[in-house]
């Protein structure tokens, strides 16, 4: 299982990665910007994505409807502060299987990784 | 300044604090800040556009700073390391998107990355008709400061009124 872990913040993707470790993932690449994301998904080919949503060059809104005019497959958690219902309404019509909002306990993001892992295997 | 866009940063440090730190957080009683050669060690700035506009700071001394970040990451990062900025800009990063979801529901308001200083004494300098709210926290790291100093966006003039005026 390949996960990408799109966030600015690498303190947060060292969060990430820690409770993905926890889960039994341990094949993750990073990226730093939604810029970054898209120059290093094709060649990494992954199996979820973990997708902040305010960071420079390109935020992860916009990363997403770009990578789902490609690929409409795989699942993408937008794992972000933006909480607020319209937001949430806007990533899920750009293409995002789910969502989490930071601040976040590593049971909460786990949870919802094992779900939309489900969803998308059913 | 409108307290429906103060008591939402009360409930949000709390809630950042508590949730990713496992740390409580005491608040007292927001006031007008009345030094405006108040100084720090280590703050981060987030800038917020739309119908709200301002900037929010989250400021602490360089203990308070340094013992918080070694909580958030596990381990103890030195302050010129990029890493220790990194996690003072995601602290404040959180503080900010929690607090503007708390806002009254029409406001739509985007916040910038974070921008953080780090360096014994500094000041924060506003435009001078921008007030500024101190929200003082008290934490087992340490004291922490958030500065509030936003207000609701001018709104558009209409043309059609501003030319009837005129007339």
């Amino acid at each position: 299982m390949k996960i990408l872990l799109v966030d600015d913040s690498k303190t947060m993707r060292n969060i990430q990665k820690s409770v993905l470790a926890q889960l039994g993932f341990t094949e993750i690449e990073e990226a730093c910007d939604g810029q970054d994301a898209l120059s290093k998904v094709k060649a990494f080919a992954p199996d979820l994505m973990l997708v902040d949503w305010n960071m420079p060059n390109m935020d992860g809104l916009t990363f997403v409807k770009t990578y789902r005019q490609e690929d409409k497959g795989t699942p993408i958690i937008m794992v972000t502060t933006e909480a607020e219902k319209a937001r949430v309404i806007e990533a899920i019509k750009a293409g995002v299987n789910n969502y989490v909002v930071k601040p976040f306990t590593p049971d909460l993001l786990g949870q919802r990784i094992q779900e939309t892992l489900e969803r998308a295997a059913a | 300044m409108d307290p429906t866009h103060i008591t939402p940063f009360v409930a949000s440090v709390q809630n950042v604090f508590s949730t990713m730190l496992q740390l409580p957080v005491t608040v007292g009683d927001p006031a007008i800040k009345a030094d405006p050669n108040q100084s720090h060690d280590v703050t981060a700035i987030i800038g917020m556009s739309g119908d709200v506009v301002g900037s929010v700071a989250l400021a602490f001394s360089s203990d308070t700073a340094r013992r918080v970040v070694a909580l958030f990451c596990g381990m103890e990062i030195e302050p010129d390391s990029p890493d220790f900025a990194d996690a003072v800009g995601e602290l404040a990063n959180m503080v900010c998107g929690g607090a503007k979801a708390g806002f009254p529901d029409t406001s739509r308001v985007s916040i910038s990355v974070p921008s953080v200083i780090v360096g014994a004494g500094h000041t924060i300098a506003r435009q001078s008709d921008m007030p500024c709210v101190l929200i003082p926290c008290e934490t087992d790291c340490g004291d922490i400061t958030i500065e509030v100093a936003i207000r609701p966006a001018p709104q558009p003039v209409n043309d059609n009124t501003a030319a009837e005026a005129s007339a």
